[in-house]
């Protein structure tokens, strides 16, 4: 069972609240009419699906009903940072193969348990809402 | 190859059974082959086979990182069933279908395929409409298939609770009487063997961890044990097709979810069928041993341990308590989980990719094993000829862009 900490609510609850909802940071297309075949295609249903790190969608269905992001790893499942919608990842796959994990997240032993990203290594892209 | 038989057995039952023959070399790998395939479950195994007995390509290698069979070939609740809704896949189905009808025999390898049939049960009008469609559909097909009203279903499992009281009361069901089940693993085993007699190399212990692409042409793979050539390679890898592909250089429209299933202590024989309902989502048949064998959905979440969350276990049990009350003291005994690979539109893909001579059978998600034989037979051909066996054409990748899915969201969804 996932306890996951909802940057919302600001509170570890169970796995039951939560829906996961596929893979985060995915850019709908300003236009879709100009888009081609490929592109729409692409945006529509092709996926990283990584062995390791994955920044993922999620909603707090049964409690404040928001949108958020998490990172986990997808093979040992631990929950590494979780952030609201706009906000950027400090984990990344990239930063953990150059042995950099300081960044503002504390990694919780047990592999079940989530601490919030800090605001400060945040930023919010544009025109991007998950 | 050592021919099984009755005789072969009272034969050796004069030497203790001390004396058969290993079922499979266990060959040193060479460095090149005409084929090679990637990933030693059912599908990869049946594709050497096919290819080696249909096509004559008898230089082929089936590489494995783990044991043959170890992945969600032998991970599955084994239900075989062939009454998809669409022309595509009903088709590919049903040449599946035709072919466990004699696979027995052909492979010289008890797979103990029971066609006790199997039952898709609907609980509300939606999945009862859903269900006349289907039904109607697989007709046209030539695909056996009938709606059971609640007490035609109630004579076929007398344990079942069909009564009015139920919280989601049964309305009734599609059946499918030539559906049933096999013993999962001895689909790899007979398949292994068979291969290997035609001269396959089977490579356990042996992960690829690279492609060797020149000029977006694929000639061989890196692998733990050295490089080994090959100017068609296919891979076969279930969960693990995205992370091949990511070694490809592109991106596959897959995800890989946990899928799990459990078994109970053995039982008297109480089950004679199998039976599925999407709506309450579970499934549950006996197995010969006498376990109740208990499928489950996926967890929502992207995953590769090969284990199950504990809530989809409580869901599961939930779900089958209520349709038996019956089995409400049973005791599980075990349970697991595989990793499938889930496609938009519930089909798989069988299909060349944008690097030449490399070749995907993927996406079979949580239903693939019932396409085992349909699957190797057809993704054989598209090795042999470079060119898509006409029931695998229309599970293309490029579907993905083209906007001409199968979506089979309606036949597939937990059923499996
Ligand atoms: C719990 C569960 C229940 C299911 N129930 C049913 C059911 O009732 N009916 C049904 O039809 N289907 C069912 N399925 C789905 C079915 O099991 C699969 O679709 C099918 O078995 C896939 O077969 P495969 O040979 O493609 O994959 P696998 O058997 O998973 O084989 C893939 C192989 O590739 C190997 N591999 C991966 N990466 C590499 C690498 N880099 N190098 C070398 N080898 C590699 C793996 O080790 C693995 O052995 C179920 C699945 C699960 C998990
Ligand atoms: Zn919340």
């Amino acid at each position: 069972m996932f306890h996951i900490y909802c940057p919302y609510c600001e509170e570890l609850r169970e796995e039951e609240e939560f829906h996961p909802k596929g893979e985060a940071h995915i850019v709908r297309p300003k236009d879709p009419e100009a888009c081609t075949d490929e592109e729409w295609g692409d945006y529509l249903f092709f996926r990283d699906n990584p062995r390791g790190i994955h920044h993922e969608l999620w909603v707090h269905a049964v409690g404040c009903r928001k949108f958020f992001n998490v990172t986990r790893n997808t093979v040992t499942y631990e929950i590494l940072e979780t952030y609201k919608i706009g906000e950027r990842p400090t984990v990344t796959a990239e930063h953990l193969a150059g042995g950099d994990k300081q960044g503002n997240v504390q990694v919780a032993s047990g592999g079940q348990q989530t601490v919030g990203a800090s605001g400060a290594a945040v930023a919010s892209v544009k025109g991007e809402r998950a | 190859m050592q021919r099984y038989s009755g005789f072969g057995l009272a034969k050796h039952a004069l030497s203790h059974h001390e004396n058969w023959e290993r079922q499979w070399r266990n060959p040193t790998p060479k460095k090149q082959y005409d084929v090679i395939i990637v990933g030693g479950g059912g599908h990869g195994l049946a594709t050497a086979y096919y290819l080696a007995k249909e096509h004559g390509i008898k230089n082929v290698a089936v590489l494995e990182k783990g044991w043959l069979g170890g992945g969600n070939t032998a991970r599955n609740t084994t239900i075989v069933r062939s009454n998809y809704l669409w022309d595509e896949a009903a088709a590919l189905y049903e040449h599946a279908m035709k072919l466990w009808e004699g696979l027995s025999q052909d492979l010289n390898y008890n797979v103990m395929f029971s066609q006790r049939g199997v039952m898709n049960l609907g609980h509300t009008l939606q999945d009862m409409r859903d269900i006349q469609r289907r039904v109607n559909a697989n007709r046209l097909n030539g695909i056996d298939s009938e709606v059971l009203t609640p007490e035609q279903i109630q004579e076929i499992v007398p344990i079942m609770d069909c009564s009015k009281n139920a919280r989601y009361p049964i309305m009734g069901a599609s059946w499918q009487p030539r559906a049933g089940v096999a013993r999962h693993d001895a689909v790899a085993w007979g398949y292994a063997r068979a291969a290997d007699a035609l001269g396959v190399d089977l490579l356990q212990n042996t992960e690829v961890t690279g492609f060797k692409i020149r000029d977006g042409r694929i000639y061989g793979v890196h692998t733990n044990r050295g490089d080994i050539e090959a100017k068609t390679v296919g891979c076969v890898a279930a969960g693990n097709s995205g992370v091949l592909a990511k070694m490809a250089g592109f991106r596959l429209p897959l995800e890989s979810h946990p899928l799990q299933a459990l078994v109970s202590e053995p039982l008297k024989p109480i089950l004679d069928t199998v039976v599925m309902s999407n709506h309450v989502h579970g499934y549950i048949s006996q197995s010969d041993k006498g376990d109740l064998v208990i499928g489950a959905g996926i967890d929502g979440y992207n995953g590769y341990g090969q284990r199950g969350s504990y809530p989809t276990v409580e869901h599961t049990l939930q779900a089958i308590v209520e349709m038996f009350p019956i089995f409400s003291r049973v005791r599980m005994n075990r349970q697991w989980g595989g990793i499938v690979d889930t496609c938009p539109d519930a089909c798989p893909i069988l299909s060349a990719t944008p690097v030449k001579g490399l070749f995907f059978n993927c996406g079979w998600g949580t239903g693939g094993f019932k396409a085992t034989p349909g699957s190797g037979h057809v993704f054989a051909w598209t090795l042999a000829k470079n060119q898509a066996h006409p029931l695998a054409a229309p599970f293309s990748i490029d579907r993905f862009h083209t906007g001409a899915l199968v979506d089979e969201h309606g036949a597939a969804g937990v059923a499996h």
